[in-house]
């Protein structure tokens, strides 16, 4: 019996072994199909093409360019023509055989670079040749091309990911461009898009042989958005034109919106120094110059002391408080005794008597020292009155961040009675100690961008808007509608201190900034500054300040300048001010020569001063 | 009675089940997105329904062949199939330093394939005549040098893999009488050469010391004359048998056989190594799941992962693209298919009838199972055709004409009872 059923029965036992094993592996296990996933199946990201950047007029400031990296496999090289392929693609051989060797050592199997980002012209001949070139392929990426040779500091760059970025955000692969500086950063998310996903069929070469399942499971990438600045790129680059050779910032806003016009450091670079081969070095070059420091954006970075472009306020606050009028008058004899053996000097005349907007024009420090006198005195304490004093600087928005949307920024400093009571160590201090501050002199510190915006607040007669760069964020919300943030200062008392103001360029010290046809009101500044030289702390040359908006009436554009070592206001701030504005409303210039003086104008030698070594004159 | 009506007709609807799953699942296999015209002459899928076409017509003549016509002329077809195994070492291919095949017209030719089906018939015959008595050792010598020489000839090639399918005639000649410890002695040794390669000698000598030990004394108990002399005989000779299998593990085979031996008893895990077939074939099938990932999506087999999929591995196709459905309907038709033959083959009333069918059985099963068995892991990596379903010309005639013997066989025992 066994002879007939043997075969029969290690049939049916055979096969029912066969059917549950087949039951465990096809129906109780799951991994399997995840393995299958990961062998079969490439996932690679989609990249959308990164977002372009308008100015306010509609003008392209930076879109993208195709670059070729000629790329190798390791394992699929076979000897070639090393010469050949160095004369073609113009590197070293010496060069080409470490890239080679760090490529090996990198991977056999995944590509790396060995030549990056060569010219169309290198490429086109390179793709005729790449047959010789086995294990060689060309890969196409992207990669920005700025269209105008300013406006980096606004704009920013972009550069490959670091870990730091891969750690923060899982968003980010090894090689991902991501915005660095400007723009690029701080509208990142919009620039970029978002990847989306493809995924490939694979063979067990790891060659794609086509798309999986006609593409069902891709993801499509987010189209990234474009971006329109605020920034005019003409007034910009003639801002930037007129501060060459200069060292500073010049920030211009349009107070009604608070939209950014101009934000102008100097000096800068060409931003399209930092794309393409020489990326790198041209960085390093750029990092490296700790004199002149072009990465440092002074229109945001640089706290200055406001100088006398801080009168204005004084004496809008003090109208608010009501220790003045438009009737209060102060003697001043070329200044006046503060305290005992204590002068402040200034520049009027023996025997002036300046009430309020004559103060302004001639920028009287004796007129503003006793208003400032007597607001702080006007509180209970002359603790109460500095912070109270304060309270209204910060309400025009200095001592903290502006709040604006680059990606950097520095507070400014605005003193309060607990700073003095540090900085006086305990011991007592009075409103005469800190007189300095009525006049802008003091420990009060702002930012370009700073004196923008309060300049565009008092041309708002007491609100300013955000200052912002970009237009419009989205279709549903624009920029436009962001809020009116109101000044402690009520609008009644800002019609003297704008007639001062206006007076100052009409008949007062910045009559240089004077443009015919259009009423500009402005206040200079000259700002005394220190560095320390060998441990010895010595005084160079002024700042030159200078702010101002105009029209007088409904005011399109307020500017602040700001020139390190200028001297006088009225040198270099008022009349590249002036200039800026005469650009901006009327776009013509009506005074060549003084636009030819201010372009050609070099504060070089003044630079030159302090690291010559050399004993030095100021203020020449 | 229409003589077509008695045809064993069940067999023939699994045999072109079975050759269209294969030809189907070729399709697959060697599909890829490129070819836009998706019956290209050339495509592999196509030369096996030619394959196909040919391997029917022969069988439909055979089937009308006179019944006799086998068992007078198996004795040249065998020596015939014998000639060309021989041939081979003069003028056959190496492909994969295997000389196992003969280029003919562009035709590849696996003569061992058709030996397979010519030893089936010679067995038979040589069975069905008066004198031979598998119970003595004349006739034994003669069967077993009649399965010998063709298996000695495919060894040379070498062929390892179709040379163990020779075992399967061993059911044949246990069913028509050979001694039960032949077979015995064949699965003991099988396993007891399975664990000389998994447990170091001195294991294993312990092991069969308290095995035959212990053996000894209950057999003492039972029966108080048991000679303890071919107990000790056979417990020698298995210490010799066991050493002798390390000696052929660690000197005589080379890597490539060793590598395969390892990765089926799990020794080593290298999956990009010897193993990848195997893994891969496992994740093929395990990823297809309960319905499979439908014709023409597998991913496994689109991305050509698993070598050899059109042939050897032709059952990863069908285990991906229709899952467990797919893989149980082969596996019950395949089960249908040899029990139904051998039920039919003991309905037989001439010994060569029935040991033929009962040979062609074994053939299949035998076949089935190293095949399947490997594709799942459940055999050690033995590179044989999945019958009727594999690529192969050679293969598809082979048992196509081995079907068709036996329907012809079948049919004339019908007719014979019937009229």
């Amino acid at each position: 019996m066994t002879r007939i059923y043997l075969l029969k029965l290690l049939t049916i036992v055979i096969s029912l072994i066969f059917l549950i094993k087949l039951f465990g592996l096809q129906v109780l296990n799951k991994d399997y199909d995840k393995l299958s996933q990961n062998n079969a199946i490439l996932e690679i990201e989609d990249y959308p093409e990164r977002g372009f950047i308008y100015d306010r007029k509609g003008r392209i400031l930076v879109s993208n360019q195709p670059a070729y990296d000629v790329m190798i496999i390791p394992e699929n090289l076979s000897p070639f023509d090393t010469l050949s392929f160095c004369s073609l693609t113009g590197i070293e051989k010496k060069e080409l055989i470490s890239n080679l060797e760090s490529a090996r050592r990198f991977s056999m199997r995944l590509p790396s670079v060995i030549v990056n980002q060569i010219s169309k012209e290198v490429y086109a001949k390179l793709q005729e040749q790449m047959w010789k070139f086995q294990g060689f392929f060309i890969q196409r990426k992207s990669i920005r091309d700025y269209r105008f040779s300013f406006g980096a500091n606004v704009l920013g760059y972009v550069s490959e990911v670091n870990n730091q970025d891969l750690m923060r955000d899982n968003y980010y692969r090894q090689g991902d461009l991501i915005g660095r500086q400007g723009i690029e950063k701080s509208y990142e998310n919009e620039l970029r898009g978002k990847k989306g996903k493809k995924f490939l069929q694979k063979d067990r070469f790891n060659r794609i042989i086509g798309p999986y399942k006609n593409g069902k499971y891709d993801i499509e990438p987010v189209q990234a958005k474009n971006i329109n600045l605020t920034i005019d790129i003409e007034l910009q680059s003639y801002g930037e034109k007129l501060m060459k050779n200069k060292r500073g910032g010049v920030v211009a806003i349009e107070p009604e919106t608070g939209e950014v016009l101009a934000l102008v450091t100097a000096p800068s670079y060409d931003p399209k120094i930092l794309v393409g081969r020489q990326r790198s070095d041209n960085y390093k070059m750029l990092a490296n110059d700790t004199v002149s420091k072009p990465l440092f954006d002074r229109a945001l970075l640089a706290q200055y002391s406001p100088g006398s472009t801080l009168k204005p306020l004084n004496a809008l606050i003090a109208l608010q408080e009501g220790v003045i009028n438009n009737e209060t008058q102060h003697n001043c004899n070329k200044g006046f005794y503060y305290a005992k053996n204590a002068h402040m000097d200034c520049n009027c005349k023996y025997g002036s008597k300046n009430d309020l907007i004559k103060s302004i024009n001639k920028s009287c420090n004796t007129f503003f020292s006793k208003t400032y006198l007597s607001l702080i005195n006007n509180s209970k304490s002359t603790a109460e009155g500095i912070d109270n004093w304060k309270k209204y600087l910060e309400s025009f928005g200095l001592g903290n961040y502006l709040g604006y949307d680059l990606p950097i920024g520095r507070p400014g400093l605005i003193p309060n009675s607990s700073f003095y009571n540090d900085l006086y160590k305990g011991e007592n201090w009075s409103a005469t100690n800190i007189i300095s501050n009525g006049i802008g002199q003091g420990e009060v510190l702002a930012t370009p961008i700073q004196l923008a915006n309060y300049t565009s607040a008092i041309a708002n007669k007491g609100f300013y808007i955000t200052p912002h760069f970009v237009k419009i964020k989205d279709e549903k919300k624009p920029y436009n509608e962001m809020p009116k943030i109101t000044t402690a200062v009520d609008t009644n008392n800002f019609f003297d201190v704008i007639d001062g103001m206006y007076k100052v360029v009409e008949e007062g010290t910045a009559r240089i900034a004077k443009i015919n046809g259009l009423k500009v009101c402005g206040k200079t500044g000259t700002v005394e500054n220190f560095t320390i030289i060998k441990g010895k702390k010595t005084q160079l040359t002024d700042h030159s300040i200078f702010i101002a908006f105009a029209p007088k009436e409904n005011p399109k554009i307020a500017v602040a300048a700001f020139i390190e070592n200028g001297y006088w206001g009225s040198r270099w701030a008022a009349p590249i001010s002036s200039l800026m504005i005469e650009k901006y409303l009327n776009n013509t210039i009506t005074r060549p020569r003084l636009e030819n003086r201010m372009l050609n104008g070099s504060l070089e030698l003044e630079y030159n001063k302090p690291i010559s070594g050399e004993n030095f004159n100021i203020n020449e | 009675m229409n003589r077509t009506l008695r045809i064993d007709w069940i067999t023939i609807v699994i045999y072109f089940l079975l050759v269209s799953t294969g030809i189907l699942n070729i399709y697959s296999s060697t599909y890829s997105n490129e070819r836009i015209n998706s019956f290209d002459l050339n495509s592999l899928a196509f030369k096996q329904f030619l394959f196909f076409t040919f391997s029917l017509i022969s069988g439909i003549f055979i089937l009308f062949a006179p019944s006799k016509f086998f068992q007078k002329f198996s004795s040249l077809i065998y020596l015939l199939s014998i000639f060309l195994l021989i041939g081979l070492f003069a003028f056959g291919d190496t492909v994969y330093g295997h000389k196992s095949w003969y280029t003919l017209f562009g035709l590849s030719i696996q003569p061992t394939e058709i030996a397979k089906l010519s030893t089936n018939l010679a067995i038979a015959k040589l069975l069905s005549e008066i004198e031979i008595d598998l119970k003595k050792i004349k006739s034994l010598i003669q069967v077993f040098l009649v399965i010998l020489i063709p298996v000695l000839l495919t060894l040379l090639q070498p062929d390892f893999g179709s040379a163990l399918i020779f075992l399967s005639f061993t059911f044949v000649l246990f069913r028509e009488g050979l001694n039960p410890n032949f077979l015995l002695f064949l699965g003991l040794s099988m396993i007891l050469a399975l664990f000389a390669l998994i447990k170091p000698f001195f294991y294993i000598s312990v092991f069969l010391t308290g095995f035959f030990g212990c053996f000894y004394f209950l057999s003492k108990k039972i029966n108080k004359k048991v000679s303890s002399i071919p107990i000790i005989i056979v417990f020698i000779l298995s210490c010799v048998y066991v050493f002798s299998i390390n000696h052929i593990y660690e000197d005589l085979l080379s890597q490539r056989h060793r590598d395969r031996i390892d990765i089926f008893l799990g020794k080593e895990t290298d999956i990009m190594g010897i193993g990848y077939n195997l893994n891969q074939s496992i994740i093929a099938i395990g990823s297809g799941g309960i319905s499979g990932k439908g014709f023409l999506q597998g991913t496994q087999t689109k991305g050509k992962f698993v070598p050899r999929q059109h042939t050897d591995y032709i059952f990863s196709t069908i285990g991906e693209e229709w899952g467990f459905y797919g893989t149980s309907i082969i596996i019950i038709l395949f089960a249908t298919l040899i029990l139904r033959i051998l039920f039919r083959a003991e309905l037989q009333k001439n010994i060569f009838g029935r040991s033929y069918a009962y040979g062609a059985a074994s053939l299949i099963f035998m076949h089935f199972f190293i095949n399947v068995g490997m594709s799942i892991g459940l055999v050690p990596t033995i590179g044989i055709p999945l019958p009727f379903i594999s690529y192969g010309g050679s293969s598809m005639y082979t048992f196509t004409i081995l079907i068709f013997i036996y329907l012809n066989i079948d049919a004339n025992r019908l007719n014979e009872t019937r009229i």
